[in-house]
């Protein structure tokens, strides 16, 4: 059973409400990733277009290349790897032409991203209220104190219970979804355009996942936020996201508007993603909704 | 000491009665399960739901006879386990009469034994003989739909979804009366996961009582007879998987439905699951 390699892609539907007059904040125009050790391509070909306040998914699983074209974005690619064919523009801005100064002014403060372990991305012998300072001062020139108020903002904006104490936590006195909070609030610092949510919520427990996920929603409409999530788990991004791109082994194998590919499968991997969630998840119980 | 002889036809695999379980030293003492009663009857397959912290995997080390319960009995396979010591309790578990599964295959599998070494030893140890072993693994085999050729392959050289079903053949070798599995899916991906679940669902004809841990409710609720939700050490919720995912009745299930994400838009809005946190930390 070898599934057919050719590309569904759509285009929007009438009805579906979209905006095409807004400027893509991040472009992605046929990527193709090449791991240069072994001389292989990895990544064969990702297209998309981000508006501010949209949220596009992509979903796959581990090995698909979802995570290598993130980190193309960002300009984080690891070493042997390279964007050998296509463009990314951040922006308006081909990343190609930046410098390694132009990339360091770019990130945090135009394009940000948070990862699946948060722990990792802290410092463990730092309290975690200086470490968000931090970001503010060397990438928004805040003052030391400026800097300290801003942080308890943003530990509320990310709906942390007892910001003040948060704020002087040290990174292992906080819970996995704590943390997670504490880098998006890290990473919507410096007032991003773009946030990567890569595989962010995949270590969470269900009900913490629901909050990360209801918080980034609340960023994009409060701040026009326009985000990027990725996950194996086609139900977080069908919840999240206004456009889907279905990843298997580097190749975009469905892409199009959440709603089509959820009604309207063309690819046999996506119908298995559809199929793991209606035969054996808690769709099983509940009569198909019909959408309007 | 009273009544462990076997009975010849138990009703039920696995039996936990008011089970309570304390961890650290007396001072700081802290209960990590509260009164928790769960029957599950051979061939039943039920869904064991917690977040992390609920105590679920207390619970299945207690029924594996490595923290000891503080009050509450448990019965397996019609055999009071209760106040076993720790030789009886290393008896028991050669005898392989339970057996639990991690969620990381690699854990459960010595990275130096090939997969027939690795399915072979659980027999080996209880003296069968080295023939009858070998024959006996290639049944259970079959059972989780791995091939001969894969049996001289070292755990390392196994994809994630095979080093999952080797686990479970190795547990199953014992024929157990109960099988415990630790997040049997969530390192999966889809297509092993649709994998795993038939194979588990293929089990409950042999009459394995089967309970299956998870955070995730959605991930094991499509092949779970019933469900049992533990929240902070105590069963709030035991039900069939259809009445707990139609009608959950404590705020904690409703949270835990509330939050699962669905394809076609999630059963509670995002002002129903701040309501019931409020509820649940009030």
């Amino acid at each position: 059973m070898t599934p057919p390699t050719t590309q569904h892609t759509r285009s929007e539907q009438p009805g579906t409400a979209t905006e095409p007059t807004a400027a893509p904040v991040l472009s992605v125009r046929d990527v193709h990733i090449t791991d240069r050790a072994s001389g292989r391509e990895i990544v064969h070909g990702v297209s998309f277009d981000l508006t501010p306040g949209r949220t596009v998914g992509i979903v796959g699983e581990s090995g698909s290349g979802k995570t290598l074209t993130c980190r193309a974005a960002l300009g984080i690619l690891p070493p042997h790897f390279e964007v050998t064919a296509g463009s990314i523009e951040i922006a308006g801005t081909d990343i190609t032409t930046l410098t390694p100064a132009r990339w360091t002014a770019l990130r945090a403060t135009t394009i940000s991203a948070v990862f699946q372990d948060p722990a990792s991305y802290l410092n463990p012998s730092i309290r975690v209220g200086a470490q968000i300072a931090e970001v503010l001062r060397v990438k928004t020139g805040l003052t030391r104190r400026e800097a300290r108020d801003r942080t308890l903002e943003l530990l509320r904006a990310v709906h942390l219970r007892d910001p003040e104490l948060v704020r002087v936590q040290y990174p292992h006195e906080l819970s996995g979804g704590m943390l997670q909070r504490v880098l998006i609030a890290a990473a919507i610092a410096a007032g991003p355009r773009i946030l990567i949510a890569d595989e962010a919520t995949t270590a969470l427990d269900v009900t913490v996942q629901a909050e990360i996920l209801d918080l980034l929603a609340d960023l994009r409409e409060r701040t026009g936020l326009a985000l990027v999530v990725v996950s194996h788990d086609l139900a977080v991004v069908a919840q999240l996201c206004d456009e889907v791109l279905v990843l298997r082994h580097g190749e975009v194998v469905e892409q199009g508007p959440v709603r089509s590919v959820l009604h309207d499968p063309r690819h046999d991997y996506t119908r298995l993603l559809i199929a793991e969630h209606e035969q054996y998840g808690l769709e099983r119980f509940r009569p198909a909704k019909e959408h309007a | 000491m009273s009544s462990n002889t076997p009975s010849d036809k138990p009703s039920s695999a696995l039996e936990i009665s008011d089970l309570d379980v304390h961890y650290g030293p007396r001072r700081r003492r802290r209960q990590a399960l509260r009164g928790v009663s769960l029957t599950v009857a051979p061939g039943e397959t039920v869904g064991l739901i917690g977040e992390t912290g609920s105590g679920k995997s207390t619970l299945a080390r207690t029924v594996l006879g490595l923290v000891p319960a503080t009050a509450g009995s448990i019965v397996v396979g019609g055999e009071d386990v209760t106040t076993y010591g720790r030789r009886r309790w290393r008896a028991l578990r050669r005898r392989g009469v339970v057996q639990y599964v991690f969620q990381d295959p690699l854990r459960s599998l010595d990275p130096d034994l090939t997969v027939e070494e690795s399915l072979s030893e659980p027999l080996l140890v209880r003296g069968v003989p080295r023939a009858e072993a070998a024959g006996r693994i290639r049944a259970h085999l079959d059972r989780v739909r791995l091939t001969e050729e894969l049996l001289g392959r070292l755990p390392g050289a196994l994809s994630g979804g095979q080093r999952q079903r080797v686990a479970v053949a190795r547990a199953l070798v014992t024929e157990p009366r109960v099988l415990i599995l630790d997040e049997p899916v969530s390192a999966l991906d889809s297509a092993n996961r649709v994998q795993i679940l038939e194979i588990l669902k293929n089990l409950r004809a042999d009459g394995v009582a089967l309970v299956l841990i998870s955070h995730d409710l959605g991930s094991v609720a499509g092949v779970a007879d019933r469900i049992a939700v533990l929240y902070r050490g105590e069963l709030v919720e035991t039900g069939t998987a259809h009445d707990i995912v139609t009608n959950p009745q404590h705020p904690y299930t409703r949270l835990l439905l509330g939050s699962a994400p669905t394809l076609h838009g999630a059963p509670a809005d995002r002002a129903e699951r701040q309501a019931l946190r409020a509820l649940l930390h009030a």
